[in-house]
């Protein structure tokens, strides 16, 4: 396909994917919440509710972009923009299968990192710019929850980056072919602590799109709607795209990093066109069984305290991701032919 | 140091126990009833606004217009009237209000009748911004009118 095509084709794609995936992903939160606790959730508007999305999507679109008294206007509205632009971007370099990738470039890994961090700042400059006490006090948690929480991520990622040699993702994906025991989460032989880095790596990814229960930006009972306080119709909107649209990309990684990202469990894959379509059908599944489980999480656990947020991170996180680090690099000393 | 790695494996041991109650509860059956669609059962006990009960016969109501529950009525929000009628023993009953913007629904009326007439219904359905649909005309209730 010439390249002017391919590019728009996944522009459109990636654009079309996010959206979708927002709007979605809160009719499995709300269904997922009502049947935890027992109930149903929405079943009005359409079979199961389905049309739900559409509807309160229409509901945001008609409200008025009403710019509230005192705000510092640029960054108001600069600011949604900053949470969904970096998320959309990282969408370029996640392989959804082995040819099914907008661009593969050497530092994909880098880049979704040095993208992630733009979205602290979008919350950031909005709580900032409301001029509302609340939206300032979750802007000052948010920073402060991403902070200590980017660190145990990046070096888990490091961690992943001296087994895996490349920064690449999909070559990342190539490594763990075969049966699903060569999935890194599984290859003990790589690093003795490796189910455990998935888990640093999970649960950091929780934080950084402040997801529950570490919901520091947003915490409903504490601080109204946090930074998204002063925030109407699509304002709100955006960042609500933003923050799924981050969940799907941290689900992603982790997949892609630990869970053999578009490979299948067995060594098979049908050849060409068909090849790409089965490794995309494993990627979603992985990938969605994975935002289940957030959503899973968010609707068991209560939101924790703030200062245990940051106990969480600085004494047990960092210390033992920066052990996993020491030992991983000691196994590649040692054992260099594993 | 061992009370750090001890309360780090409990911790993270809890979790999982707490992920899998909710995971248990995703498959079960839900428990809400969907209100508007669907309508519980009264509880045997439950007080309603009172109701005439009809004669099992005639559907007319059992009532003799002894007056026992207008007397008996703290509130005095009840007001009933009867006539004599041609080859009907008894009085029959021709009226029965009950303002129910004042029936605090002690029951007293309930217990003082003596002909077994009267009872609490299970309306719970009663909701109106006009203080006129609270008084209630019992026999076009009983009717079915209104």
């Amino acid at each position: 396909m010439p390249e002017p095509f391919r590019v728009i084709l996944f522009i459109i794609f990636v654009m079309a994917f996010a959206g979708l995936n927002a709007a979605y992903l809160v009719w499995c939160e709300r269904k997922g919440a009502g049947h935890i606790q027992r109930r149903i959730g929405p079943k009005e508007v359409g079979p199961f509710g389905l049309l739900q999305p559409i509807a309160d999507g229409i509901k945001l679109m008609t409200k008025q972009l009403f710019l509230p008294k005192g705000v510092d206007p640029i960054l108001f509205m600069v600011a949604p923009l900053m949470v969904m632009v970096p998320a959309i971007m990282s969408f370029v370099v996640i392989p959804f299968s082995e040819t099914f990738v907008a661009r593969e470039i050497n530092i994909g890994l880098l880049m979704i990192f040095a993208f992630a961090s733009v979205n602290v700042l979008g919350l950031l400059l909005g709580g900032w710019g409301s001029a509302n006490k609340y939206a300032v006090i979750a802007a000052a948690r948010c920073v402060s929850q991403n902070v200590a929480y980017e660190i145990p991520m990046l070096i888990t990622v490091i961690t992943m980056v001296m087994v895996t040699n490349t920064m690449n993702l999909n070559e990342i994906v190539r490594l763990q072919d075969g049966w699903f025991w060569h999935w890194h989460i599984f290859r003990l032989d790589m690093s003795l602590l490796m189910p455990v880095a998935f888990l640093i790596f999970f649960t950091c990814s929780l934080a950084e799109t402040n997801r529950a229960p570490f919901d520091m930006a947003e915490a409903e009972s504490e601080l109204i709607a946090g930074a998204y306080t002063e925030y109407p119709g699509m304002g709100f909107g955006v960042f609500f795209m933003g923050e799924y649209a981050n969940i799907v990309i941290g689900c992603a990684l982790s997949v892609i990093l630990f869970l053999g990202g578009w490979q299948s469990p067995i060594p098979f894959s049908p050849a060409g066109f068909l090849g790409v379509v089965w490794g995309l059908f494993w990627f979603l599944i992985k990938l969605y069984a994975l935002i289940f489980t957030v959503i899973w999480i968010r609707w068991t656990y209560p939101r924790t305290q703030f200062y245990e947020l940051l106990n969480l991170s600085w004494k047990v996180l960092i210390p033992i991701s920066l052990f996993n680090l020491i030992l991983t690099a000691l196994q590649i000393k040692i054992f260099p032919w594993l | 140091m061992s009370g750090y790695f001890k309360e780090l494996i409990s911790g993270t041991k809890s979790l999982f126990i707490g992920l899998g109650i909710t995971g248990k509860y995703f498959f079960e059956p839900v428990v809400t009833l969907q209100y508007p669609h669907e309508h519980l059962e009264m509880t045997p006990r439950f007080r309603g606004h009172i109701e005439l009960i009809p004669d099992e016969e005639t559907g007319e109501p059992k009532c003799v217009v002894c007056g026992m529950c207008q007397k008996g009525c703290p509130s005095g929000c009840i007001t009933l009237d009867g006539e004599k009628r041609e080859g009907v023993k008894g009085k029959v009953l021709t009226k029965y209000i009950l303002n129910f913007t004042t029936c605090s629904l002690c029951g007293q009326c309930v217990e003082s009748c003596k002909f077994g007439a009267i009872r609490f219904s299970k309306d719970y359905n009663l909701a109106s911004p006009r203080k006129e649909d609270f008084i209630f005309d019992l026999i076009k209730r009983l009717k079915g009118i209104n």
